[in-house]
């Protein structure tokens, strides 16, 4: 039932059991997907916020971009192999099959702590050739945004090291297949965000 | 992934059984517990905020005669009360208390969805309550910038907390974000997903709907705060100029250079504006709740109802610029937004509509809850009327920094709110503790609330019109200021030190009845809602024992004609002629008549 209809029903018209076992209204959906899905609407917001904050403070005069560090290009293949590597661990325990499901998952994890120690090296490189933190606008923007990035990541890798150790214990892939898929969508839409920030940061 | 119903899981993996008394009270899953610990520590809290208000008007009443306050403290005591009033107090007990408290029980469900994370919400809430309450006793003490925090003075120097204090403020903030993002998920999915069997969206009660779009603002809301928090920490740990614009402290120039002030109060105002919201939709669905239960008639108009909550919601989105008109905005902005706020007026005066239609010919029962929620109907209208007021920009730029604009928000999202959590905590103490409140004490609690609370704003508006400026430590002697305006002023002191002496009353009861209170029976009030038809009073953990209830029909059959009681509840089939027996419906502990 379309979310319209249902705002259009009378309830003090219709009487007795609606909906049998599943009452209208409820996703096909575990609980945990709706509320990932929520989630990533909030993380949205937050980088939207950002973003905005960002064009606008752009439009003041101290402003002067950052040198696009070229390390950025490698830092962000880290990050679509790890996407990659996630949406094969999904199509893997989605099938059934446990051949290369600990490659997959436990390797996607893997390229996403590695594409952290790189944004970090960028970091150090930047400092290292004078872009501080506070020296200019753009540059505050390149470390909070990149930083609240890597705090995303980071969560998602906490999820992903306890599912981790559940599948290298031994965890049968049928159990798994919900974490496994939830931690595929969050790092697809980690990716999106690191795209449409690589694009913004370097274009201006 | 398949969904599976809620009715086919397996009630043992859901309920989290505690094993001892750390488990069952303190590190707790259960929602009722959880529950009890958000609204116990946002009273706390609260208590702290009031005694500040009390703080800060013995000095305006009878300035340079007590030495209680400095004009940095007073400074510190009012930023301090508006963000506990509304963040930590009004926010943490409407949805972690109430949220907390109401949505699986209204929605025959035995828990929330993730129990875990809910535990993990509320000692982080704790948490960022602690931090909080840390910034009373670092060097400096808390910021005193004002609750909106406003770069550039919130970290300049002679603005008292601008070390310590505001560094404790923001993160305390960010934490507190951290804690309602957990809990907010919880009572969403739970509302979409943990509904029991025949419980449609529409057969929801008006408390549910207004907690879920609540949570849903605030959802979206605080992250505007979260972002603006981390900003203003950056600018005021690391140097950067975000927000700071080149500027001159005590004759020096600072190390910031180009940053926007304005942009922080477009960012903190899209959280404020909703946030105003984010504490009223629970109220309008608890006081829905509250007026049709002790009117013995069905709300009037629930569909207008739920759209108005969500059409409020939304457009909650795109009124906050109308708290910057004196910020300055581009003419076209400003009657954007005044249009925008005015519209907002639309569905919320249908709400007022509604409760007292919903009033019109009722069964009314003049029980204390319902005291509290028709003395709500009567300052919300008065709040609201101001509001009209000042949404209008030339209207509002005389009035912004008076006593007028005070009057308004206290009387719409202070003591409005308030005498709905008041409501709700009589109405539902009986579900939650088994026993009943005293009846004559509450309603002496209602009338020195609602009396005072009048005597307390009703002058303040006529002090904004002579134009008596707020934030101020001391009025001094100023010629458009009458020297009746601080008789006034002492007035309005004796009435606040009246009504926050009263709410004494309130604890005396709450606790008094614990152990002294009659036995109040699983069904007092003889609602027609799933939480009153658990099959223990108060609920015991799994909330509906063996079996999951089934609904049947909405929440607010009452009165209906033909029924051999004035309520069917939600569980009872359309087949089943309801009888006094099998709704656990005692008429010896009928209360809900005592009174009359």
């Amino acid at each position: 039932m379309s979310l319209f209809k249902q705002l259009t029903d009378k309830p003090w018209e219709r009487k007795g059991v609606i909906g049998g076992l599943r009452p209208e209204g409820v996703f096909e959906s575990p609980p945990e997907r709706v509320a990932l899905g929520l989630f990533l609407t909030v993380a949205s917001v937050i980088f939207s916020l950002l973003a905005v904050s960002y064009v606008l403070r752009m439009s003041l005069p101290d402003w002067t971009p950052l040198a696009d560090p070229s390390q950025l290009w490698l830092n962000t293949a880290l990050l679509v192999i790890s996407s990659v590597l996630f949406q094969w661990a999904r199509n893997t325990a989605n099938a059934g099959k446990q051949k290369n499901l600990m490659t997959a998952f436990v390797g996607g994890g893997v390229f996403a702590l590695l594409f952290i120690a790189g944004q970090m090296l960028t970091w150090d490189n930047l400092q290292a050739s004078g872009y501080f933190m506070a020296s200019n606008p753009a540059n505050s923007f390149f470390y909070l945004l990149t930083g609240i990035h890597i705090a995303h990541l980071l969560g998602g890798l906490w999820v992903w090291s306890k599912s981790s150790i559940r599948l290298i214990s031994g965890g049968k892939p049928e159990d798994l297949r919900l974490s496994i898929e939830l931690c595929t969508l969050y790092w697809h839409f980690l990716l999106i965000v690191w795209l449409i920030m690589f694009a913004m940061l370097s274009n201006t | 992934m398949a969904y599976v119903p809620l009715a086919d899981q397996d009630a043992e993996t859901e309920m989290h059984h505690p094993h001892s008394w750390v488990t069952k009270y303190v590190w707790s899953q259960d929602h009722k517990v959880i529950a009890i610990q958000y609204g116990g520590i946002a009273i706390a809290v609260g208590c702290v905020a009031l005694v500040l208000s009390l703080l800060m008007r013995m000095q305006l009443g009878f300035p340079e005669t007590f030495d209680l306050i400095d004009p940095s403290s007073y400074y510190q005591s009012v930023t301090m009360h508006g963000m506990i009033m509304v963040v930590y107090l009004l926010t943490a007990l409407f949805l972690g208390g109430f949220g907390n408290y109401l949505i699986p029980l209204m929605c025959g469900a035995r828990d929330m969805v993730f129990p875990f994370l809910n535990m993990l919400s509320v000692w982080v809430y704790l948490l960022s309550v602690l931090i909080l309450m840390a910034s009373f006793f670092v060097g400096g003490g808390p910021t005193g910038a004002g609750w909106t925090l406003y770069p550039p003075q919130t970290s300049m120097a002679g603005t008292p907390g601008n070390g310590m204090g505001i560094i404790l403020m923001l993160v305390s903030l960010a934490v507190f974000i951290v804690a309602f993002t957990m809990g907010g998920l919880n009572y969403v999915t739970t509302v979409f997903q943990y509904r029991c069997r025949g419980l449609t969206m529409m057969r929801l009660p008006l408390s549910v709907w207004g907690i879920l779009v609540a949570t849903i603002l605030g959802l979206f809301a605080f992250p505007a705060l979260l972002v603006s928090a981390v900003m203003m920490l950056f600018d005021t740990l690391l140097g950067t100029s975000f927000f700071m614009p080149a500027i001159i402290e005590s004759g020096t120039p600072l190390d910031y250079d180009g940053g926007s002030p304005i942009l922080f109060q477009h960012l903190f105002w899209f959280f404020g504006h909703p946030e105003v919201y984010i504490v009223a939709l629970p109220a309008f669905g608890l006081v829905s709740d509250v007026l049709s239960t002790h009117a013995r008639k069905n709300i009037f108009g629930y569909r207008m109802m739920v759209w108005a909550i969500i059409a409020i919601g939304g457009l909650s989105f795109i009124v906050w610029a109308h708290h910057m008109y004196v910020s300055g905005m581009n003419p076209y902005f400003g009657f954007f937004f005044a249009t925008t706020t005015l519209i907002i007026a639309v569905p919320t005066a249908l709400k007022v509509y509604n409760w007292v239609l919903t009033l019109w010919e009722g069964d009314i029962r003049l029980n204390a809850p319902m005291y509290f929620a028709i003395g709500f109907i009567f300052t919300f209208i008065h709040g609201g009327l101001t509001g009209l007021f000042l949404g209008n920009v030339v209207i509002d730029l005389p009035l912004s920094d008076t006593y007028f604009v005070v009057a308004h928000f206290h009387m719409v999202m202070g003591v409005s709110p308030v005498l709905v959590l008041f409501a709700a905590l009589y109405h539902w103490y009986p579900k939650v503790t088994g026993r009943m409140y005293h009846e004559g004490m509450a309603k002496v609690h209602f009338w020195c609330t609602f009396i005072g609370t009048y005597a307390i704003y009703l002058p303040m508006h006529y002090l904004g019109f002579l134009g008596v400026p707020r934030r101020y430590y001391a009025m001094g002697t100023t010629d458009f200021i009458p020297e009746s305006a601080q008789d006034l002023n002492t007035a309005i002191t004796i009435a606040a030190l009246f009504v926050g002496v009263s709410q004494l009353l309130f604890f005396i009861n709450i606790f008094w009845s614990l152990r002294n209170g009659k036995e109040a029976g699983p069904n007092p009030w003889g609602s027609a809602s799933l939480e009153w038809q658990t099959p223990d009073t108060p609920p015991a953990h799994g909330n509906w024992g063996d079996e999951l209830p089934t609904v049947y029909r909405w929440a607010y059959d009452y009165s209906v004609p033909g029924a051999h009681q004035d309520f069917i509840p939600q569980n009872t089939p359309e087949s089943e002629e309801p009888t006094v027996d099998d709704q656990h419906f005692d008429p010896d502990h009928d209360v809900s008549k005592a009174d009359l």
